[in-house]
């Protein structure tokens, strides 16, 4: 399938003439992530409302098309026919700017992630960077700008609110994302997420999350990444009953639809990081299993971890403000140190004495980093919640 | 000068240009970020993405979003309607900084510059920069890192609230 | 290929105009903008220096830039802090207005 992908771009490339052959070489690169993107954000959003109506108890949509799976095409047609209102006192430039910014760079993201690798070695990715999971944060880290942008222009109040909110907590979560993928860096020793993936091959007990480090990593990445995205149970910048519905509030129409399409699109980015990083990425859990393409076994990870996501956002309720930048800066940041020096003696440890060792030596540290952090941080105020009005 | 510079160029002095002369402050640290794009973009045409990258993720994210918060939370009425944004003595910071230009741009046409470039095999790559990073320059890098986190908690206390 | 003089005037212009905002603006924020921006106009310096340089493998340059990013950042931070400790104790942030010490 990667060679048929492949050899389909480099004849459709040959078809343009040489000087914009590089151009159409990138651009062929791009279409198909925009496709199976755009397509997984539709269909999460059915699947998405589908499961929390089943966890709630009742049926989600199920009127437009079979078993209610056109309600995306529904939902896009409604949002592009709405009108398109913009605030008679805001920042007309800025408030254009804002959801045009967000969408180019939930997109930018998917250009550094390895979807798939041909026999040949050459790997199914739009661009090999060096440097690409710095690529990858920086291009991230531009949303919170985006966000800000649209908070301040909307002039509404619960929109600075939320912008602030969402600032706050993206800032917060990103330190400990940043030191928990700081572990794989250090153990694989390069920044090029192909590179990253090409030590995790040839079966599951290569991959990262299997090591004590590595699964506690993964975990915190995961609470990050869920936080970064502004989902439940992280989703007070955009809490439907405090404050409406944050820095979108004063969108309407196609600039609504952009900003939950780049929320969606975060999501997924954070999502294939992950399954890059800690599962293997595009590789099979058991080498027999070769003969299946990269891209599904990709694409089998992510729809895991997304459902994964859906269960936590149906199950868990929403956490206080200072509930969240505890959990952020007692616990999960510590932890994510804790985490480095582990992997930093993994390395030392399984490379003289062999994994069983490392297992050995590296788990206690782990397990009592994390019973002294969550006991430490489960102190006063991050405690039950005293209901004072009630008893 | 190559168009992909000419463009470049244009995108880095559109930024500058524009946080000096827009009112709202807000804009002007818009503007700012055109800037480090720009500057992200060169870095990256010089064979440096990572200080690339690293020049976005730091100030982009970091230093802008502060600069922002700051903003919001310093509300100045005054300077945010009907006067000037300029200081009284606008015209000798004028002349004083056409003057370092002036006095720069003697300096570029006067120096002895090598007009060619080295090629290099690869863009600077990661793992040299560490390494060069924990040999030859491992002490400025703690004296860094101290200085960031002394930056940090004397940041926090002169932001602090006064308890009185 | 673009020559070094272009770097070195995009960022002498750069320079100035910073200076001229640190200088002109009456905001303190904009000053410290300016500072940053001249702050940039030497990074840019450093690497069209390291990379037009005779010795490109060395990396100095490069490194020159990284200690200096972590610099201003400390100094974007520090700056901050104290416009927000001066806006508590007078409310302005005009440097204009804050001269408590004039004779």
């Amino acid at each position: 399938m990667e060679v048929l992908l492949l050899s389909i771009k480099e004849q459709l490339v040959a078809l343009f003439p040489a000087v914009l052959q590089p151009l159409a070489g990138h651009l062929l690169s791009i279409t198909p992530v925009l496709g199976v993107f755009a397509g997984c954000f539709a269909l999460t959003t059915v699947l998405e409302r589908k499961a929390l109506g089943r966890i709630q108890n009742r049926f989600g949509p199920n009127r437009v098309g079979p078993a209610g799976l056109l309600q995306p095409v529904a939902d896009g047609l409604k949002m592009i026919f709405k009108e398109d209102i913009v605030p008679l006192k805001a920042d007309r430039t800025v408030h254009f700017l804002a959801p045009v910014l967000l969408a180019t760079t939930a997109l930018l993201v998917f250009s550094v992630i390895p979807f798939g690798q041909a026999p040949d070695g050459r790997h199914l990715v739009p661009v090999d960077l060096e440097v690409g999971l710095i690529f990858f944060f920086a291009v991230g880290s531009l949303a919170e700008l985006a966000v800000f942008m649209a908070g301040w222009s909307s002039r509404n109040k619960y929109a600075m609110l939320g912008a602030m909110r969402a600032i706050a907590q993206m800032i917060s979560y990103e330190a400990p994302m940043l030191l928990s993928v700081l572990t794989v860096v250090l153990i694989s020793g390069s920044l090029s997420l192909v590179d990253i993936v090409g030590t995790q091959a040839g079966g599951f007990w290569h991959w990262h999350v299997l090591t004590p480090w590595g699964a506690a990593a993964f975990l915190l990445f995961l609470t990050a990444a869920l936080a970064e995205s502004n989902r439940s149970p992280f989703d007070i910048p955009e809490a439907e009953s405090e404050i409406i519905a944050g820095h979108m509030i004063e969108y309407s129409g196609f600039k609504y639809a952009l900003f939950f399409l780049a929320e969606y699109l975060g999501l997924f980015a954070m999502t294939s990081l992950a399954v890059t990083l800690f599962l293997g990425g595009f590789h099979p859990p058991i080498p027999q299993l070769a003969f299946v393409p990269g891209p599904i076994w990709f694409f089998g990870k992510f729809v895991v971890i997304i459902a994964f996501f859906i269960w936590i956002r149906g199950t868990l309720p929403r956490l206080r403000m200072d509930q969240l930048l505890q959990l952020a800066w007692k616990f999960m940041l510590p932890m994510a140190v804790v985490l480095l020096i582990v992997a930093a003696a993994w390395h030392r440890i399984s490379l003289t004495w062999g994994p069983v060792f490392g297992w050995l030596f590296c788990s206690p540290p782990v397990i009592m980093a994390y019973l002294m952090l969550g006991r430490g941080g489960a102190g006063k105020k991050g405690g039950p919640r005293v209901y004072r009005y009630v008893n | 000068m190559s168009l992909t510079f000419a463009i470049i160029a244009a995108i880095v002095l559109t930024g500058a240009i524009g946080l000096s002369v827009l009112r709202k402050t807000v804009h002007c640290v818009l503007s700012l970020t055109i800037v480090f794009f720009g500057l992200a973009m060169l870095y990256i045409r010089l064979d440096a993405p990572f200080l690339g990258f690293a020049l976005v993720l730091i100030y982009v994210s970091a230093v802008t979003i502060l600069i922002l918060f700051t903003v919001l939370l310093t509300r100045n009425r005054e300077i945010e309607t009907d006067v000037s944004p300029y200081s009284r003595g606008s015209i000798a910071g004028l002349i004083v900084g056409g003057s370092v230009f002036a006095g720069l741009i003697w300096m570029i046409y006067r120096a002895p510059l090598s007009r060619g470039i080295t090629e290099l095999e690869s863009p600077a790559s990661v793992k040299s920069l560490g390494e060069r990073l924990m040999t030859e320059y491992v002490l400025p890098l703690e004296v860094i890192a101290l200085l960031l986190t002394a930056a940090m908690i004397g940041a926090v206390i002169v932001a602090m609230k006064d308890p009185g | 290929m673009d020559s070094l003089s272009d770097y070195l005037l995009l960022s002498a212009l750069l320079f100035s105009l910073g200076l001229c905002v640190t200088l002109v603006r009456r905001h303190a924020i904009l000053v410290l903008i300016g500072i940053e921006l001249m702050l940039n106009a030497a990074n840019l310096n450093f690497i069209a220096f390291w990379r037009f340089g005779p010795n490109p493998e060395a990396l100095d340059g490069l490194l020159f830039v990284l200690f200096s990013l972590a610099v201003a950042a400390a100094e974007a931070a520090v700056g901050l802090a104290l416009i927000l400790a001066v806006y508590r104790r007078y409310s302005v942030t005009d440097v204009e207005n804050i001269d408590e010490l004039k004779g």
